[in-house]
């Protein structure tokens, strides 16, 4: 949807003039840095640009932004963002939701969003936690966590985003982190290039009631044998000298991790975020263990399919090319249709 | 064999069979003949909430009544003077329902050992003699009907299935009603199927004849048309009559309607019906729940469309909060409530007006919305339109109060004039309207209709985040201020009591009434026939009905307190009644019923002659 004419915006004319009020050194500082960073690069107006969020930490967001934007109630954001992106599909409209506002109250639409395939940029910022009523666990918390509301550990195991918004048949769905601005942006711009829902993940540090949850992905010392990049159309290697490799086992179902060194190069996949079975990108979405080794990130998987917004207009649009008349005129017809009498 | 011909002023006959007879299509080509005619109707469908309970048993029974007669009249009638019953099961389901002298005609096919016992009946009331006390016409619907087809080229079952035909062509002659209607109708349904146009027309002609020489119809019956306004009438059922509104509200108001909805009985076929209007620029969408439904709209609102979302009781509980965050964000948004007997699922098909407190009062917080319910079917039109003018101009959401009794219910209504319907064009803000020219106050109000500016996404210079957190006055930042908050909750309260609604008409034609009966919705109907009822036995009464329920007219205290008794009756245990106590402090008398049916005039009536006896 780039415009023509260069727009020439810059960072500064994406942030509000409200006072950021997150807690000193919370992950959603720099994803907001690099989001407001990101924008102009879209070309798109800012008033054409609208941010829904639910409720949390996390869906303050748009208050920051200086585009159109609504904070709107705990986890509705993607039925009230639907309801606009149908209606108005000359805009940008992005989701910023959390773990518990999209995964947990707000499940239903997330899913149904996606299923239908609105033409929403969704970003789902998780910190494994309810920040913003202080720290209770959440659905993708981990299993035996102990928090306020789960003093004994926590008893029910966590949702994994990606395999959910797979399952939802998710065109577009893909995984970042909030301190490595230049990959949460390189996936913000293949989000935004993509028609129709783009669910993207974005690790998020809560520095207060879970810090450090993904620190494994971000210490120098660990990172790099831990997360996996996804490139598409390179082999997925990764740590170290690439020593890691992911192989598809003959007679399994899903991906594995090996040793570079054990296995033949043509073992090798090599990442295609295009293939249509979402078998492939489920089992990417697999890969990582509790202790967060072997994380993907990037973009699984980027299909084509139409989206809920374009079927709908198409609908509309051809009903309305049959018209000849004004709508009043077409308003009596509609009134006086059926069987009707006269009377003198 | 030529027939005495008799006059009557008002019939009410009830068609009632399994629901896999055809009653409600029946019933409705009754009702397109008659309102052909000219007489005035009012119809009431009564199906059971099972599609298809099994066949022949009680719960299966599906009914349509309709009245009619040379005058105009207000109810669906309280007892039928005919009954058509298909099977034991719909004679069994209805006849406490009939007075004693009723005419009562059954297909005696379906009479069988089986089909009784089936029912709890041990011997055939065909033959008992417990049906002394009314005009029975056995007729062999079904053989008859296989019979008058056996040279047509449709199977057995396709013949059995015509019988409703037979019997619409029975009724149509007893009641001499012109039928071209009907044929053009067939013609229509089974236009991929020749064959069945043929037979049920060919059923239809036999059930006429079979009325022409048969004996047992010795009496044929004319009801002359009633004198009614001149102009172009069709027949309409509410939530026909509300969708045509919501329709007309787009074509008015120059916005695209948006309607999200869930399917839930009795509002189902309003979702039904808008989505056939895309060259309106209609958009529907079926939401993943009651939820989603409201938030779409809500957010198809803020993209600056008419947001409308369809539903009954259990689905506004589900909408509660967003209509909350609609209320905090000062947007239009129309909720239809079609009413159904409740708590929880309750009773799907059958009429209640219990969701009253719910509408005023079911939200969280200080969250007032206009509420406004239609009269009758036709009114629900107009009722829609209000609805919509309300939100638009003052930026706010309404809840429309419909109910099952008139969403199903049907009238003639006389087809107005599109240039006379209201005016509904809006102004979306296009500029800064801070005083130095620059900013935008996303809360400045417009002084007179206390509405904020709609500013909707693309509007160039006045980008702002609205949200459910407490605004500021005026910019709308986030203000945890307390006076601020006290201010706001004032001010949406008085943005909702401060829009002018139309004052409250009484009707007392006698002009000394001291008894005034006040009631809301659908209630209107059998309010009025009770009302004229006792007015032709000589005595006053004033009748007025509340269309608008939030905020309430102006007028209303000073009319209630020029009545020595004000009488509310409902069906709930007393609702409305318990707002006009608190509000103006009217000892005001509560009658309600919640049987799951509307009221009947008679007893309406009865009700209302005890209290005139007491003042
Ligand atoms: C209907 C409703 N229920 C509960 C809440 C309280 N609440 C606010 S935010 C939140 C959880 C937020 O967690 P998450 O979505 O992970 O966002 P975070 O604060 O971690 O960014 C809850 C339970 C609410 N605002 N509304
Ligand atoms: S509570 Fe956690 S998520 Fe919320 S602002 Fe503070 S650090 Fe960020
Ligand atoms: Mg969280």
């Amino acid at each position: 949807m780039s415009e023509p004419v260069a727009l020439k915006l810059t960072a500064k004319d994406f942030k509000s003039d409200q006072e950021v009020r997150w807690c000193p050194g919370c992950g959603d500082y720099a994803i907001l840095a690099a989001i407001q960073q990101f924008m102009p690069e879209l070309n798109i107006p800012r008033e054409r640009t609208v941010f829904v969020s639910g409720i949390g930490c996390s869906s303050r967001f748009p208050y920051y932004m200086n585009t159109y934007g609504m904070h709107s109630i705990h986890g509705r954001a993607p039925a009230i963002a639907t309801g606009l992106s149908v209606s108005r599909p000359d805009l940008s409209v992005w989701v910023v939701t959390g773990d518990g506002d999209a995964l947990s109250i707000g499940g239903n639409h997330l899913i149904h969003a996606l299923r239908r395939n609105v033409n929403l940029k969704i970003l789902l910022f998780n910190n494994r936690i309810y920040g913003l009523t202080k720290g209770q666990y959440s659905p993708t918390s981990e299993v035996g966590k102990i928090t306020k509301s789960t003093p004994a550990g926590s008893a029910d195991a966590p949702f994994n985003p990606l395999s959910l918004a797979l399952g939802a048949e998710a065109s577009f769905v893909g995984r970042t982190i909030d301190s490595d601005r230049k990959h949460l942006q390189s996936v913000l711009r293949a989000a935004a290039e993509h028609q129709g829902s783009a669910f993207v993940e974005i690790y998020q540090n809560c520095n207060i009631f879970n810090d450090g949850a993904f620190d494994q992905l971000k210490d120098p010392g660990t990172r790099d044998d831990y997360l996996i990049r996804l490139e598409h159309g390179q082999p997925i290697t990764f740590g170290t000298d690439g020593r890691f490799c992911v192989v598809h086992p003959p007679g399994g179902f899903g991906l594995e991790v090996r040793e570079t060194s054990s296995v033949r190069p043509e073992e090798i996949v090599v990442h295609d975020a295009t293939v249509a079975d979402p078998a492939y990108a489920f089992a990417l979405s697999r890969l990582p263990g509790l202790d967060l080794r072997n994380t993907p990130i990037g973009v699984f998987r980027s299909v084509d399919r139409p989206s809920y917004d374009s079927v709908v207009q198409s609908q509309l649009a051809a009903a309305k090319a049959k018209v000849t008349e004004t709508p009043e005129q077409q308003l009596a017809g509609l009134l006086g249709s059926g069987d009707t009498w006269t009377i003198i | 064999m030529t027939k005495q011909i008799r006059q009557l002023d008002r019939v009410v006959i009830r068609f009632a069979g399994d629901s896999g007879d055809g009653m409600q299509l029946t019933g409705d080509r009754f009702t397109s003949e008659t309102a052909q005619l000219g007489n005035d109707i009012s119809t009431l469908p009564n199906f059971p909430a099972e599609i298809r309970a099994p066949a022949g048993t009680l719960p299966g029974v599906s009914s349509f009544q309709v009245h009619f007669a040379d005058y105009d009249i207000l109810t669906p009638g309280d007892a039928p003077n005919v009954l058509v019953a298909m099977n034991p099961a719909a004679l069994k389901a209805n006849l406490a329902d009939l007075p004693r002298g009723a005419d009562i005609i059954v297909n005696t096919d379906e009479f069988t050992k089986r089909s009784l016992a089936k029912v709890g009946y041990q011997t055939s009331p065909l033959d008992d003699g417990s049906l002394a006390g009314y005009v029975v016409h056995p007729v062999a619907l079904t053989s008859m009907t296989v019979g008058a087809l056996a040279t047509h080229e449709v199977s057995k079952k396709d013949a059995e299935r015509s019988k409703n035909m037979f019997a619409l062509g029975l009724l149509s002659w007893m009641y001499s009603r012109p039928y071209e209607s009907t044929l053009r109708f067939l013609e229509r349904k089974f236009a991929a199927r020749p064959e069945l146009v043929a037979a049920n027309v060919a059923a239809f002609r036999a059930g006429w004849n079979f009325g022409e020489t048969t004996e047992d119809f010795a009496v044929r019956y004319e009801v002359k048309p009633a004198k009614m306004q001149p102009g172009t009438y069709r027949n309409i059922t509410g939530n026909a009559a509300l969708s045509l509104g919501l329709v007309a509200a787009g074509v008015r108001s120059g916005l695209p309607v948006f309607l999200g909805a869930y399917p839930i009985t009795p509002a189902s076929d309003i979702l039904h019906e808008l989505s056939k209007h895309k060259r309106f620029g209609v958009l529907t969408m079926q939401a993943e729940d009651e939820i989603a439904a409201v938030g779409a709209a809500l957010g198809a609102s803020y993209g600056g469309s008419l947001g409308v979302t369809t539903t009954s009781g259990p689905g506004v509980a589900l909408k509660s909060e967003t209509i909350s965050l609609a209320v905090a964000l000062e947007l239009p948004l129309v909720i239809v409530d079609v009413q159904r007997a409740g708590p929880s699922t309750g009773m799907p098909t059958k009429t209640e007006q219990a969701d009253l407190n719910m509408a005023l009062y079911g939200r969280h917080g200080e969250a007032p919305v206009a509420v406004i319910a239609p009269r009758s079917p036709s009114d629900c039109f107009f009722a829609a339109l209000e609805a919509a003018r309300i939100a638009l101009t003052y930026r706010t959401p309404v809840i429309l109060l419909s109910d099952n009794y008139v969403a199903n219910g049907s009238e003639p209504w006389l087809l107005p004039d599109v240039e006379s319907l209201p005016d509904l064009r809006v102004e979306f803000a296009s500029e800064p309207n801070g005083e130095d020219g620059t900013t935008f106050l996303p809360y400045l109000r417009d002084p007179e209709t206390l509405a904020r500016p709609w500013a909707i996404p693309g509007t160039a210079g006045l980008e702002h985040r609205i949200g459910g957190l407490e605004k500021a006055d005026k910019t709308g930042d986030i203000s945890y201020d307390p006076a601020n908050h006290d201010f706001m909750v004032r001010t949406r309260a008085a943005r909702i009591e401060t829009i002018p609604v139309p004052d409250i008409e009484v009707e007392d034609p006698d002009g000394d009434a001291r008894v005034l009966v006040l009631g809301w919705g659908s209630t209107y109907g059998p309010i009025g026939a009770a009302c004229r009822g006792i007015r032709q036995r000589g005595l006053s009464i004033a009748q007025a009905h509340l269309r608008h329920l939030a905020p309430m007219p102006a007028n209303l205290g000073e009319v209630l307190r020029s009545y020595d008794r004000v009488v509310i009756p409902e069906m709930n245990l007393g609702q409305l009644a318990h707002v006009i106590r608190a509000r103006y402090l009217v000892d005001a008398i509560s009658y309600n019923q919640v049987r799951g049916l509307p009221f009947t005039s008679t007893e309406l009536e009865t009700t209302l002659e005890e209290v005139l006896k007491n003042v």
